[in-house]
């Protein structure tokens, strides 16, 4: 394997199995919550973040992380309720392609980074860009742990957790920004507009195959980092993009999973004598 | 036991503009079974959120010898809702788990110790075999079932359930009902029933509150549900009738007040984040 031997080749597959664990675990509460558009709008003012700090002159990845930070700041406050909750999404959201427009008219020199940040670079990665992958994606992956049970009680079931002392509108905002930095991390990869591909396919996928919770989270990692690597490899070796494999990839799982999920659950259910 | 399980004196709750109720005073022994009754909107599920802490009135309220504060052990809460999302990726026992260690911070999963108190709650509610389903694939029955089990995993001395007979057809109805009262016999532990129909818990209701556009009427239930008593608190002529022992309640020109869809003028508030 020559191509292992280039840096481009070795930092694209460091940073896609990094983003693969973040993702499929992330991607699990974002499934249980209900959340695919929070992601949508989080990574469309991360666009925004990048465009502003290119023009201005600072790190496009730093850009980026500042945008969905501020963007889930702003989904938290605004829509405190489920019902706010995609009105405040939908507003920042366009809010923050507006300005991404206007930087991109500012300066042309963005045009052709912003195709990338829209639709992923992996093998435009840098090794300084691998390290604060990794270091923010422990630290994702370290603070979810911590709230997982809380932030399972409170979203399966607000109100009784809220009466059991569960900070639901803390987690709530808490798990925004954890969900803001998975965000600017899928988007190496797979680009602004593709997030959902690597945030939301693999734990759909996962939910439909088990209903163990751990079973159904490493399920939703082994997808993630299955569809990364194969989109990865696929695009080394051939003239397509490589998010256009991580897509297709996650979705054929995805149809998969739908058609055998019924199956596998019907067996679960068979499996448990009549209540009664 | 001499500790009072709920003690209100003197409470007036306002939600907005809008009095629940004024001058509420009600003294609930331990092991008693409270039924709370009235039309929607009355204030019944904010009586509950009162206990709770999670709503605050004025004048005294202690519960199990405390001022309400959120996340007390010591209470259950069974809710009110209606069934749980088909797709909630979680097992019966899962579901129930998460009245141990729901609100437990930190990594690692339950210990032995939690395995056994689910199933144990999972068997006392008769729900045993179903704790590998998912479930959002049981029937409404079993998740009613399943909310009391993950309210009595917690070992609580005081359950309160907001209308955990609703949409449950009336061979679930008792079933719930005789777990409740078994619970409530085996541990002598306090019971709060919401409901919109006091029969289904008549046999062993103590004491009744019924709640009806501000006021309030307390008692038990040979003392409330009278018609002179009725008719007090809904300032209009209410016929309570008994027949082959259970209570009709009767209002000239309206519905049966024991029907709930009778008074949905005031929708339950209900926040969901």
């Amino acid at each position: 394997m020559s191509l292992l031997g280039y840096d481009f080749v070795q930092n694209a597959i460091l940073a896609g199995v990094i983003i693969a664990i973040v993702a499929g675990l992330v991607g699990r509460f974002v499934v249980l919550r209900n959340m695919s558009f929070a992601v949508h709008g989080i990574a469309e003012v991360g666009f925004t973040g990048t465009a502003a700090a290119v023009f201005f002159g600072f790190d496009a990845v730093l850009g980026l992380l500042a945008g969905a930070l501020l963007a889930s700041i702003g989904i938290g406050t605004l829509g405190v309720r489920l019902r706010d909750r995609d009105v405040a999404i939908g507003s920042v959201l366009a809010f923050g392609l507006g300005l991404g427009v206007l930087f991109l008219t500012l300066d042309s020199r963005y045009a052709s980074q912003a195709f990338s940040i829209l639709f992923g670079t992996i093998t435009g990665v840098r090794r300084q860009d691998v390290i604060l992958l990794l270091v923010l994606g422990l630290a994702t992956v370290a603070a979810l742990a911590a709230i997982s049970r809380p932030l399972t009680f409170a979203s399966v079931d607000p109100e009784v957790a809220e009466a059991r002392g569960v900070p639901v509108r803390l987690l709530s905002i808490g798990f925004l920004l954890i969900l803001a930095i998975a965000v600017a991390e899928a988007i190496q990869v797979v680009g602004v507009l593709l997030v959902l591909t690597l945030l939301i396919t693999p734990a759909a996928s996962a939910q439909k195959l088990s209903v163990r919770p751990l079973v159904a989270t490493l399920l939703a990692v082994a997808i993630a980092l299955a569809c990364t690597m194969g989109g990865i490899l696929l695009g080394l070796f051939t003239p397509y993009p490589t998010s256009f494999f991580v897509a297709t990839l996650s979705f054929a799982v995805y149809l998969l999973s739908r058609a055998l999920g019924p199956l596998l659950a019907g067996r679960e259910r068979a499996l448990a004598p009549p209540s009664r | 036991m001499s500790e009072l399980a709920i003690r209100i004196e003197n409470s007036t709750l306002m939600l907005g503009e809008r009095l629940i109720w004024a001058d509420l005073s009600l003294a609930l022994k331990a092991g008693d079974f409270l039924a709370v009754i009235g039309p929607n909107g009355a204030g019944k599920t904010s009586l509950l959120k009162v206990l709770l802490g999670m709503r605050l009135a004025s004048g005294i309220v202690e519960v199990l010898g405390r001022t309400p504060r959120r996340g007390d052990v010591r209470i259950g809460y069974v809710p009110q809702r209606g069934e749980l999302d088909q797709d909630v990726p979680l097992r019966a026992r899962d579901l129930v788990a998460l009245g141990v260690d729901g609100t437990r911070w930190g990594f690692g999963r339950g210990g032995a110790d939690t395995r056994r108190r689910v199933e144990e709650a999972l068997t006392a509610v008769g729900a045993r075999a179903l704790a590998d389903v998912a479930v959002g694939r049981l029937s409404g029955g079993e998740q009613q079932r399943l909310r009391i089990a993950q309210a009595l995993v917690g070992d609580p001395r005081l359950l309160l359930c907001d209308e955990p007979l609703l949409s449950l057809d009336l061979h679930h109805q008792r079933e719930v009902v005789d777990l409740l009262q078994g619970w409530s016999e085996r541990t002598g532990g306090t019971v709060v029933f919401v409901t919109h129909d006091i029969n289904p818990v008549l046999a062993f209701t103590d004491r009744v509150l019924a709640v009806a556009g501000g006021r309030w009427a307390q008692g038990t239930p040979d003392e409330v549900l009278t018609t002179a008593a009725m008719t007090e608190l809904y300032g209009s002529q209410v016929d309570v009738l008994r027949v082959h022992g259970r209570v009709l309640v009767v209002a000239e020109a309206m519905e049966p007040l024991g029907d709930h869809h009778g008074h949905a003028h005031e929708p339950v508030v209900r926040p969901r984040p």
